[in-house]
């Protein structure tokens, strides 16, 4: 494999693919604190509605609804997605149901005499949530979200499918110029390989640190 | 939604069926084939030896962190190269089933380490040889309460399935790809695919939750 190939397609190609990652992280945080916590709502609506969204964007697969976003809303609602945008709400839209799930979970595990506490000295419902429920909570979550965070950047190799010209396009690409299939996508592998090693090291070390601010002392190897 | 064209739904509908029994027959070769090498790999991961362990460890975590997507390429452009020609179909089930296996390999494993370890000295003390131990003592006890776990793996495998379009195998996705470049009808193909993937995994889904509360006590 030449130079040439490297720094014109498949570094670039690399920061295409972390940017897709954090950008979709972004999202996917967003939605699955917002369907999570409406999930744990009172009113039976919003917890339907919440529900609904959990079920249709966990039960499609990212794959068509990347496609979609691309091919269909241009059609039927008028609006046109670019590649890379379109792979962002994809991705996002849907780790986003999967992190409800996570969120939902850690906020009812919560010993609810907190609740009780937060109601007892008068703290209004946001309140509770922001500085009670919350700051218990997100150490849970944060080891099924490195999980999550793995598979979505394993997600966004799909990307490539609709010609955005991350790592695993650039990969095809190098593919076709050498006629050396085995090396370019060992290489890619290792790459992503890499890539989720950092990720995984990064949200054990964020555990940590959200565990000391409620005096938790890390257990090692807790994370996984 | 102006444009929505029923006649289109309706002409796509053999395109479909054909594309969902493909679907289906990946889904349940790959799910079987995930099974068994699951169960090696965890059993992998207990051997005596770290000669065995480490290795086991390594590739099953280099699997399960890198792209599926990457790995479909891997195979169908490598294995040619050298020498193995597979068809797209057969290569995109062999991928799908071995990189959901090292999912199912944890699942096994956590459903291994549940059994109490009364069980296993229970099987040392009756002198049991080592495949009866894991026949008749460790396995029927673990598989039990593994069902919903690994039929969860299922439903993802088969929302996964749609990246074999990338390796030209006609499930659903290709199908509807197909159909859209021959009619330039983008919008119902595509929805019907994507609502056909939500009708099959919730209910599966439902049915996980119901085994999950009937077989995990």
């Amino acid at each position: 494999m030449t130079a040439g190939l490297w720094t014109h397609w498949v570094l670039p190609g690399i920061w295409i693919t972390v940017q897709l990652t954090l950008y979709s992280a972004a999202l996917a945080t967003a939605v699955a604190f917002a369907v999570g916590t409406a999930r744990t709502h009172s009113s039976r609506f919003v917890r339907f509605l919440a529900g609904l969204y959990t079920e249709i964007f966990r039960g499609t697969s990212a794959l068509v609804l990347m496609f979609w976003l691309f091919f269909v809303m241009p059609s039927l609602f008028g609006w046109a997605l670019v590649p890379m945008w379109a792979a962002v709400l994809a991705l996002g839209l849907s780790y986003g149901a999967y992190g409800a799930e996570v969120v939902r979970g850690a906020l009812n595990s919560v010993a609810p005499a907190q609740r009780e506490a937060g109601i007892a000295l008068n703290f209004s419902p946001w309140q509770r949530m922001r500085l009670i429920l919350l700051p218990q909570a997100v150490p849970e979550m944060i080891p099924p979200f490195s999980n999550l965070l793995i598979e979505l950047l394993k997600g966004t190799a799909l990307v490539s499918l609709l010609g955005v010209a991350d790592v695993s396009f650039a990969a095809y690409l190098v593919r076709l110029a050498t006629q050396d299939s085995a090396r370019i996508y060992s290489v890619t592998l290792v790459i992503y390989f890499v890539l989720a090693f950092v990720l995984a090291r990064g949200m054990r070390a964020l555990e940590r640190r959200t565990k000391v601010g409620i005096g938790i002392t890390a257990t090692p190897g807790g994370a996984r | 939604m102006n444009n929505w064209d029923w006649s289109a739904v309706a002409d796509f509908m053999p395109r479909f069926w054909d594309g969902l029994l493909l679907t289906l027959q990946v889904l349940v070769l790959g799910s079987l084939l995930s099974f068994t090498l699951g169960l090696v790999w965890a059993i992998g991961f207990r051997a005596p030896t770290r000669f065995v362990r480490w290795p086991v460890n390594v590739i099953t975590e280099f699997i399960r962190n890198t792209p599926l997507l990457v790995q479909l390429f891997f195979f169908f452009f490598v294995l040619p190269e050298w020498g193995v020609q597979f068809s797209g179909l057969t290569t995109g089930t062999i991928a799908i089933g071995l990189h959901y296996s090292t999912y199912t390999a944890q699942v096994y494993r956590a459903g291994i380490d549940a059994v109490p370890p009364g069980q296993w000295e229970a099987a040392t003390a009756l002198s049991l040889p080592a495949g009866r131990t894991w026949m008749a003592v460790i396995l029927p006890q673990a598989i039990r309460r593994i069902v919903p776990a690994l039929g969860n793996y299922v439903i993802s495998m088969l929302k996964d399935t749609p990246l074999l379009a990338g390796i030209s195998v006609l499930e659903m996705l290709q199908q509807s790809r197909l159909e859209s470049a021959a009619t330039f009808q983008y919008t119902e193909p595509l929805t019907v695919v994507g609502i056909a993937f939500i009708l099959i995994a919730y209910p599966a889904s439902l049915l996980m939750r119901a085994l999950e509360r009937r077989l995990v006590r």
